[in-house]
């Protein structure tokens, strides 16, 4: 335990009695003035051209207000994805949105919309698109490639057995677009005592937020007010502002609750500007509400691998080599990273002496892909599992010793540059699961009861975690409130109030007296980042602590001032500026808000400092005079990546007979810095825990080869696992250990929660096979009832679309 | 391509007489919608997928309601919610095959609502059928899921003919196991169809999944008391544990004396399109013993006469290890 007043403490987030009462209000409850709602006709078809578009029965409806198609939009250059288009390249993509009365009176006026689309070759399975001949997902080409010797689209193909060797599990020779590699590979092999080589699949999924996207905008004198879900707040707005063709000054985005974002709902994304446009041509309110289905054309879902890894381990069980290649299913408009990341990933879980990465993102007609939850990292976890387990048994190693080998510590270096980190203690994780799971003792447990096998399994996940150079705001107020300007969003995670608790911290306040200012940018929000990439917790504990300490410094300078001596004279507590050792002589916080009114400059925010980001002076701009202010960019020392890191412990009771399974213990432990806020920290590890199930045995994509029709539109069909999918009890602890280069020691956490889950779940399911490895996700019932009964599976090698 | 999520305008009759719910749907005829738990219904209206003009909900008429002792067993009202049956003493203690197959289906909060009748007649739940596709089903003229690059992880081993779709009913094969009767009422009069008949193929119905006639209500199913108390087996797998249908599930009822079998019947849900008979299995099974020996034998036949598509060949061992799992309790 520490000695803070609220790092490590639990609290309230403000938004839960809303949430639990039903009074909080998302999107598409907020209402305006003369709001009509609209509805989106999407492509029926995977890739096309749209030829004609006959709305005039639907135009002539009663109740219909007006019709909206590309034409009516400015033009987006791919990849980036348009609002509308006319040539929709998924089974989906929006193509012109009707308003009317009611929603119901725009779903009557769309299904009397007749388009027609001169249909395009398509791919669904990135193989089909790689293979010389096969179709590109667009007509621009299949690969979409960033250089510095200059971006664009590329047709990459590989000849027929190319394709072949690699399905059959070869080292592909194929063309890849991305390449790193350091050390020297092809000694690390040589050294090896083991090397194990795997060709592997995980298959896509959607990211299905519960709280399928909803935008409302309206316009009042050049500014454009917008009602949207999202998962941040401050950074969706040089986006949204790009899509609308306005200056930043001009967008005001309120999003107060969000039901769900997972990493889709990251930055502005086009139907979240698509009712703005409306509106300007309408010159009413306009609010879109996408359906549950639409959510799964336009709601963005987790990258695809096909891969190919070769892993050298010495006789100790050290990692020598790993040499990674991965093809990314992208869809149709986005450019890769995943593959890239999953590198990184491998180059810091399981720190190889040698490494190389080789990648192809390819695109195909299917969903738009973008960050998942620990995108990249938890693909390749779920992979790297059971072949370390793989290499533990031929090398007779125990698979937790094999791991510790292996760990992050805080020498490690990572990355294609194999620069630093900021701290790292995985050994001290994988000593503390060990300890909750039992794990000796579960290991060498009798595993066979009739036709019941007991796995257990050890997963790794890790994820940056962490980044700077973004703005803190706090305010008091003459009235003693102490105003804490977040603008991180409301994902869900509670992490934009939690993170204000470092400011909390430093001004030694009574947290009951502060007041989060949150949920629109209209309030005065500072220049925050994405909430995503786990980085919320590292980043805006720095951002708020920055603000903090700068009203702290204010506040000693005007006591100081008014009272005598000099500013190191100063402390503060108790919401008071006192000089020390005489504690009579000082001045409530509220006291020197009021002065620092009357002498205004950088006290009460007529001055700023030059290097905060535009949005911050705004807001700073229209607090000034109400209070003292305090503000500032986060440019505290920031060396190296920061890592997110979690391990989990997995028992399994896998049926033989039936290729079900449950799971009968799960412990999973964050090595995430100081803990901030334990509760929040503790849904975290479970919904983390959760996600990683249903990725190991249930969530996958299925496109039909035929017409690229998705048979996953709905939560039945996507398999987000249940309550009775997932253990009765997760439990889950925390190494807690502070990262020096975060004021309060704190980093993030939220994808490797994830990571460390499926990677213990395909570690347990190949434990309890006697080692055997799918290297697949999802690995479903079917596939491991076909394996204990020595039939092959139906699928082919590397394939995705099994159904 | 249009999408969906709010309830069309629709007539709704809440008849408290089943003659004026007759009357209805003869009024209507193909237009007319028969209302239960909603739990099938309101995705399909709300997908606008289906297009009646009335829904005639009969959840009002307490004829429907209820279950009742008879002189030869039970009968179950058709709106009778699978919870009221999960938790009836008298199904428990008699026919513990058919509460355990209700509380299988779908999830409590959908068990809550849902009917008996409702989960009987429910459609299929092919995903290409459910997209609106214009398959044999749908009353077009081809089969999306029977072709070489169709997904058909989900369908069907048996019964095949043109349409590959399976029934996802889990009180089906255990009221087939159980030769219940289902009571269909129409203007004509009462109609007593077998179980076993109820359910139709695509051979015979390609674009519906029961015998009823237009015009016929399922008003109630009678449970016989012969398999009462006897010994009962039922299991379905699927992907997921809660809210999810059978990728296959078995109902088994057998008459033991001693450690000897001395009738039994064996129904495979997931496999086709209807309540799937192990006719094999249950002719082999009388006069064995109830041994691991006997499970063996059995399972081998469970899955004769299969002709697995692309995605389903898994189901094949599958359900032999289902009717493993049935002879050893």
């Amino acid at each position: 335990m520490n000695d803070y007043r609220y790092i490590g403490k639990d609290f309230v987030p403000p938004d839960i009695v809303g949430k639990v009462t039903g009074k909080a209000k998302y999107a598409e409850d907020f209402r305006a003035d003369g709001m009509v709602f609209a509805r989106v006709y999407t492509s029926p078809m995977a890739h096309g051209r749209v030829t004609r578009i006959d709305s005039s029965a639907a135009a002539e409806m009663d109740g219909v207000i007006g019709i909206l198609t590309a034409d009516d939009l400015p033009p987006v250059e791919a990849p980036n994805a348009p609002m509308l288009t006319n040539t929709p390249v998924y089974v989906g993509e929006p193509i012109l949105a009707v308003a009317a009365i009611d929603e119901k009176a725009a779903e009557d006026a769309i299904a009397r919309i007749r388009v027609h689309i001169e249909p395009l070759p398509f791919a669904v399975d990135p193989l089909d698109s790689l293979v010389e001949g096969g179709p590109d997902a667009r007509e621009e080409g299949n690969v979409y490639v960033r250089s510095r010797e200059g971006s664009g689209f590329r047709s990459v193909k590989w000849t027929r057995e190319q394709i072949d060797e690699f399905r059959a599990g070869k080292e592909p020779t194929g063309e890849s677009v991305d390449e790193w590699s350091y050390g020297d590979l092809e000694r690390g092999f040589a050294d090896a005592t083991v090397i194990i080589e795997e060709p592997f699949v995980t298959n896509g999924y959607a990211h299905m937020s519960m709280e399928p996207r909803t935008s409302m905008a309206y316009w009042e004198n050049g500014t454009c007010f917008v009602y949207g879900s999202a998962q941040s707040q401050s950074f969706m707005i040089p986006g949204l502002a790009s899509m609308l063709n306005v200056e930043q000054k001009n967008v005001i985005l309120v999003s107060e609750h969000t039901g769900g974002g997972f990493g889709s709902k990251i930055a502005a994304y086009p139907m979240m500007a698509l009712p703005a446009w409306f509106s300007k041509k309408l010159g009413r309110p306009v609010q879109l509400r996408i359906t549950r289905e639409q959510e799964y054309y336009v709601g963005s879902a987790r990258v695809g691998f096909q891969g190919w890894i070769k892993v050298g381990f010495a006789a100790d069980g050290r990692v020598t080599a790993t040499d990674l290649f991965i093809v990314e299913d992208l869809g149709p408009n986005a450019t890769g990273g995943d593959g890239s990341s999953a590198g990184d990933a491998v180059s810091i879980v399981y720190d190889p002496e040698s490494m190389r990465y080789r990648g192809v993102p390819v695109l195909t007609n299917t969903t738009p892909r973008g960050a998942q939850r620990g995108p990249g990292q938890n693909q390749i976890a779920a992979i790297m599992a059971p072949i370390m387990d793989k290499a533990a048994r031929e090398l007779n190693i125990d698979r937790l010793e094999i791991r510790k080998v292996n760990a992050a510590h805080n020498a490690t270096t990572v990355e294609a540059d194999q620069g630093p980190i900021t701290s790292a203690y995985m050994k001290e994780a994988l000593d503390m699961g060990a300890k909750m799971f039992n794990w000796e003792a579960k290991r060498d447990q009798p595993r066979r009861n009739g036709n019941k096998v007991i796995g257990v399994g050890i997963g790794q996940g890790y994820h940056s975690a962490g980044s700077d150079g973004f703005d803190g705001l706090v305010r008091i107020t003459p009235d003693g409130k102490i105003h804490l300007h977040s603008g991180v969003g409301n994902l869900g995670t509670y992490s934009y109030a939690s993170t204000t608790r470092s400011a909390a911290e430093v001004l030694k306040c009574d947290w009951n007296n502060c007041v989060i200012e949150r949920g629109s940018t209209a309030a005065h929000l500072p220049w925050s980042s994405y909430q995503a990439g786990s980085n919320t917790t590292f980043t805006h504990s720095r951002a708020n602590f920055v603000a903090a300490t700068d009203a702290v410094n204010k506040m000693k300078e005007i006591a100081a001032t008014t009272l005598g001596g000099a500013v190191t004279d100063y402390d503060v507590a108790d919401e008071r500026v006192f000089r020390i050792g005489s504690p009579t002589q000082y001045m409530t916080y509220a006291a020197v808000a009021q002065r620092a009114i009357e002498l205004g400059g950088a006290y009460s925010g007529q001055t700023w400092p030059d290097d905060i980001h535009e949005i911050t002076q705004r807001a700073v701009q229209n607090i000034a005079g109400t209070g003292l202010i305090g503000v500032g960019k986060d440019t505290l020392r920031l060396e190296g990546v920061v890592p997110g890191l979690a391990v989990a412990f997995a028992e399994i009771q896998l049926d033989l007979e039936t290729g079900k399974y449950d799971i009968l213990d799960y412990v999973g432990i964050a090595e995430c810095g100081t803990v901030v806020h334990p509760q929040g920290l503790a849904a975290q590890m479970k919904g983390g825990a959760v996600w990683g199930m249903g990725m190991a045995s249930l969530e996958r994509h299925v496109y039909d080869p035929q017409n690229g029709l998705p048979a996953n539109i709905g939560y039945h069909q996507c398999g987000i696992p249940t309550y009775l999918d997932t253990p009765s009890e997760i439990r889950t602890g925390a190494v807690d250990l502070p990262d020096p280069q975060s004021p309060f020691g704190a980093r993030g956490i939220g994808e490797p929660a994830m990571g460390c889950s499926v990677a213990a779940m395909t570690a347990a399911i190949a434990d309890a096979l006697d080692g055997h490895i799918f290297s697949r996700t999802p690995i479903s019932a079917d596939m491991i009832v076909n394996h204990v009964n020595g039939r092959p599976q139906s699928f082919k090698p590397l394939q995705i679309n099994n159904f | 391509m249009a999408s969906h999520d709010v309830m069309p305008d629709i007539e709704l009759y809440q008849p408290v007489e089943l003659s004026d719910a007759l009357d209805l749907l003869e009024r209507y005829g193909d237009d007319g919608w028969l209302l239960g738990g909603g739990q099938d219904t309101y995705g399909w209206l709300k997908d606008r997928a289906k297009h009646p003009k009335a829904m005639i909900d009969l959840n009002g008429i307490d004829s429907l309601h209820g279950i009742r002792e008879l002189a030869d067993g039970l009968e179950i009202g058709a709106v009778t919610t699978l919870v009221e049956m999960i938790g009836d003493p008298v199904i428990n203690r008699d026919f513990g095959l058919l509460s355990q197959a209700a509380g299988r289906v779908a999830s409590p909060q959908i068990r809550n609502v849902a009917t008996l009748g409702g989960n009987l007649v429910q459609d299929t739940r092919c995903w290409y059928y459910r997209r609106g596709l214009s398959c044999y089903r749908a009353g077009g003229n081809l089969c999306y899921a029977d072709s070489p690059q169709g997904m058909n992880r989900e369908h069907a081993l048996f019964g095949a003919s043109r349409c590959v779709a399976v029934s996802p009913s889990d009180t089906a094969i255990a009221l087939v196991a159980l030769e219940a009767t289902m009571v269909a009422a129409s203007l004509d009069g009462e109609r007593l169809i077998p179980a076993e008949k109820f359910f139709a193929g695509p051979d015979t119905h390609i674009t519906r999944m029961t015998s009823l006639d237009p015009g016929e209500i399922l008003t109630a199913v009678r449970v016989p008391s012969k398999w009462a108390g006897q010994r009962f087996y039922f299991e379905k797998v699927a992907d997921r544990n809660v809210w999810d249908f059978a990728l296959v599930s078995i109902a088994a009822a057998m008459a033991v004396q001693g450690n000897v079998i001395n009738d039994a019947r064996f129904v495979c849900g997931g496999v086709a399109c209807k309540p799937h008979r192990l006719r094999k299995v249950e002719r082999a099974a009388v006069g064995m013993t109830l041994s691991e020996e006997s499970a063996d034998t059995l399972a081998l036949l469970a899955s004769e006469g299969a002709k697995p598509l692309t995605y389903n060949q898994f189901k094949l061992p599958l359900m032999e290890n289902l009717v493993r799992r049935a002879v050893r309790g």
